[in-house]
């Protein structure tokens, strides 16, 4: 057996020290950000390409777990750079103390709201939206209060504790319901299949047909149509409007590699990064960046929903609470 | 060794686990010096986590019991050809990984499971319901119900003969065997046995984990892994654990209080004739009691299996993912098999010492008992203590493969030591004195004496450990990242994402390690020492 042992593990024992001759650059993501079949191993291969170094994404489960895990490593993260925070957490990821400013000219970025930080770069936005498959739902809800009526319609979402989507609904009950969030979380839990760690779970469960609602982004049903030509999956537009996501990076304090940090980030709004966000992470680019056809075709928000950074760090853990006693009751 | 360093090993291997084990607690107990229990009470989440606990565990035992009774009297009354496969078959759902038994039950009961092919090709529509309370009471009588069954039909193979003739001449029909016969034998062992489910059920991490479909179905044991990792809130995880810590050392006064020794049946023995064999409502009863049990056990294994010998297979089980999972896997297996071995070995040399030579009974109980003390600690429970105790200290996730082995160790403590103390008490009996007038001491008597006569069980002990950490997914949960995938963690991630192929891949390769073990055990063993619970 040891034998066997020694021989599987050479050839990992190889490749990792010829990895180590050059620099390498770590950042903390999301699974789908990093994933095969997601943009980062095309932006991996850009950034290698002109920078000398070696770009290694650690995925985590979603948005929120990458916050989680850097307070949990605190100043001893192997982490670079962090990336897939989102404009909700701004606030809460800046307190943590771990996060240095950018140098980056935020002139070209094009954002619905602008963008204005020291410490965040954004590179890409969305809408968030509960896709359904049209052949197998006719009339789909057209407003969250025709989403509420509908009894008949199961649905899968995230967990705002980890995923940046499920925080995503969260706030938006919030910003439509305020007061009587509570009420709407009871009617969603009765006809909720799952609440799932991160959103590939979800997904991927919504595709094996497990719900007929899930939460995703208005620009999901671009990735069935150039990737698999099929258009039978679809966003719900909802009358109210649709909460905005804005997807941030940030450099981290006790990095190594503070100029090859800093080199990524200016990398990152631009056209090398950029051109693989909207047939890759299918969300927005953020800077002006020729659009596929499908995206013609997305659902246009009727209106653009958020909360300011301060906001939510003020609520963030009081809301997840009384959402936590919601839906478990 | 010469004698007076009798107490050398022992001293080692007990201040070493107990240092493991007090380090946490401490710990967790720094972490919360202002936290008491009402303010876990106060919150209504937490509240129903813990009714959601003690209710799933409490229904899962119930469920377990009502089905394993009838079962069991089946079994015991009828013989059929694979019964005896059938039983071992109930023992190997110990021994697997919950999380593979996961697996098997998203195949057969998941949306696009067999049970919804099934309905679909009859023309019904197919449903959900799997996610949340029914997932985890089906995945719960999956490991239980044959448990129960194994261990009740123990008792009723222990009726005497002499019962069941006296009961066929007084003419008794199958509800009064089942009144003065099967239930006085089976009411012994329900009491120790009720309380054992229930404690597996109540701390069962990765079902619920991985069938529990959110914050409804949440218990205490995932509740203190999401404060640490979904919350970051060290104090709540401390708090709650601590909790689990105390409902653990209850439950296991109790099953001590309530267990009696359950005498076994001499094997071999040809089984009595029951007078209720033949009536025809004992038949039906039978067949529909076999047809409903083995419908919630068999497919589950069998969908391993089916899944396993899938042609599409083959690349996947290429991926180099799989096999650094593996390596990984295996790895910690070995390091914490050996190091289980290793504090046990040492502590049973110093106990057999104290009992047999200082004539101190008690003490060498007590040496042994707390070298099991780690019973009370839930792995789960033992990591978040390990974790805030070295947090700050070193780069937690950096270590993560020594923990986990230290952990997964810890966790197999009891079972070596139970495997262990019999024999090696043996040896000293029998061979001390020998020994001491042929002067056979230190290397020569651990080469000459020691070894030959302990091999068997030694192996046995290790290859226990060794599955048990090959299983876990608790410890890893908690340690594991991108750079630390073991099988268990990596099928838990691949059935997350719905990769059923990637996950039958994972599950096959899992089912071969676990199943190699359990073979080497049941091999190296073979005869009387083949019960090791």
């Amino acid at each position: 057996m040891k034998k066997n042992l020694l021989a599987l593990s050479l050839p990992l024992l190889i490749s990792s020290q010829a990895m180590a001759a050059e620099p390498t650059l770590t950042v903390y993501t999301y699974g789908s950000f990093a994933s095969d079949w997601g943009p980062g191993p095309a932006i991996k291969k850009s950034f290698e390409a002109e920078c000398g170094c070696q770009l290694e994404f650690v995925a985590l489960d979603d948005g929120v777990s990458i916050l989680n895990r850097l307070r949990l490593e605190g100043g001893d993260t192997r982490a670079d750079l962090v990336l897939g925070l989102d404009n909700n957490l701004l606030q809460a990821a800046k307190e943590t103390g771990l996060l240095s400013e950018h140098k980056v000219e935020l002139d070209g970025i094009r954002l619905p709201g602008g963008w204005n930080d020291s410490v965040f770069v954004p590179f890409d936005y969305g809408y968030f939206a509960f896709i359904y498959d049209a052949d197998k739902l006719d009339t789909p809800p057209t407003s969250f209060a025709e989403l509420l009526e509908r009894d008949d319609l199961s649905l899968l979402y995230q967990d705002p504790r980890t995923s940046t989507p499920g925080l995503g609904l969260l706030l938006w009950v919030q910003q439509l319901y305020a007061e009587r969030a509570s009420d709407i979380w009871q009617n969603l839990a009765k006809r909720t299949v799952s609440v799932t760690k991160g959103w590939s779970e979800a997904y991927g469960m919504f595709l094996e047909g497990e719900a007929d609602l899930v939460l995703s982004y208005t620009t999901s049903p671009a990735y069935h149509i150039e990737a698999e030509q099929k258009t039978q999956y679809r966003a719900a537009g909802f009358s109210e409007g649709h909460y905005l996501q804005v997807e941030v990076a940030a450099k981290v304090k006790t990095s190594q590699q503070p100029e090859l940090a800093d080199r990524f980030l200016q990398f990152m709004v631009g056209p090398g990064f950029q051109q693989h966000i909207a047939t890759g992470n299918w969300m927005y680019p953020v800077i002006d960046t020729p659009l596929p056809a499908s995206f013609d075709k997305l659902v246009q928000p009727a209106s653009s929903l958020s909360f300011s950074a301060e906001e939510v760090a003020e609520h963030r853990q009081a809301w997840v609470r009384q959402w936590l006693n919601s839906v478990a009751r | 060794m010469p004698a007076r360093w009798w107490w050398l090993p022992g001293a080692v291997s007990l201040s070493l686990i107990l240092l493991l084990i007090t380090g946490p607690i401490g710990a967790l107990l720094v972490q919360v010096p202002t936290f008491t229990f009402t303010d876990l009470l106060a919150d209504s989440y937490l509240r129903h986590v813990l009714w959601f606990s003690f209710y799933q565990a409490g229904l899962s035992t119930l469920l377990s019991l009502a089905l394993a009774i009838p079962l069991a009297r089946t079994l015991s009354r009828r013989r059929f050809p694979g019964r005896d496969l059938l039983v071992k078959l109930f023992g190997l759902s110990l021994v697997l990984p919950a999380i593979l038994a996961v697996f098997g039950i998203v195949a057969v009961h998941g949306r696009q499971g067999w049970v919804n092919q099934l309905l679909m090709a009859l023309g019904f529509e197919p449903f959900g319901y799997l996610y949340g309370l029914n997932g985890i009471l089906l995945a719960h009588i999956f490991f239980n119900m044959p448990l129960a069954a194994r261990i009740l039909l123990q008792s009723l193979e222990a009726i005497p003969d002499t019962s069941w003739r006296l009961a066929s001449q007084l003419g008794f029909r199958s509800h009064h065997l089942f009144r003065w016969l099967e239930w006085p034998a089976m009411r012994t062992a329900l009491p120790a046995l009720a309380s054992l489910i229930f404690l597996l059920c109540f701390t069962s991490f990765a079902t619920v984990m991985a069938l529990g479909g959110g914050p409804r179905s949440t218990t205490l044991e995932v509740a203190i892994y999401q404060a640490l990792r979904f919350d970051f809130d060290l104090p709540l995880a401390g708090g709650l654990a601590l909790l689990q810590l105390v409902f653990c050392g209850m439950f296991l006064l109790l099953q001590h209080g309530l267990s009696r020794p359950v005498q076994a049946a001499a094997p071999g023995r040809p089984r009595p004739d029951r007078p209720d064999r033949h009536h025809l409502s004992t038949r039906l009863m039978d067949a529909s009691v076999m047809l409903l049990c083995l419908s919630l056990f068999l497919p589950p294994l069998l969908a391993i299996v089916v899944a396993g010998i899938n042609p599409q297979l083959w690349p996947v089980l290429l991926s180099g993912e799989l096999w650094r999972a593996t390596l990984s896997s295996l790895k910690i297996a070995l390091g914490a098999g050996m190091l289980s071995v290793f504090f046990t070995l040492g502590l049973l040399s110093s106990s057999r010492y104290v009992r047999l030579h200082l004539k101190q009974t008690g003490a060498a109980a007590l040496m042994e008992s707390l070298g099991s003390i780690i019973l009370v600690m839930p792995a789960v429970v033992l990591s978040t203590g390990l974790f805030i105790l070295l947090r700050g200290l070193v780069d937690v996730f950096s270590l993560g493969t020594v923990l986990v082995l230290l952990v997964n160790a810890l966790m197999a403590l009891p079972y070596a030591l139970r495997t262990l103390l019999l024999p090696m008490e043996q040896v000293a009996r029998q061979h001390d004195r020998l020994c001491a007038s042929l002067g056979i001491t230190g290397l020569a008597r651990i080469y000459r004496v020691e070894w030959p006569l302990l091999r068997k069980p030694i192996a046995l002990a290790l290859a226990l450990a060794m599955m048990l950490s090959v299983g876990d997914l608790s410890a890893i949960a908690l340690f594991g990242s991108q750079h630390l995938q073991t099988l268990p963690w990596l099928l838990y991630q691949q059935l997350g994402n719905y990769q059923m192929t990637q996950a039958a891949a994972t599950a096959l390769v899992l089912l071969l390690l676990s199943l190699g073990l359990f073979i080497l055990i049941e091999r190296v063993l073979g005869g009387k020492h083949a019960r090791t619970r």
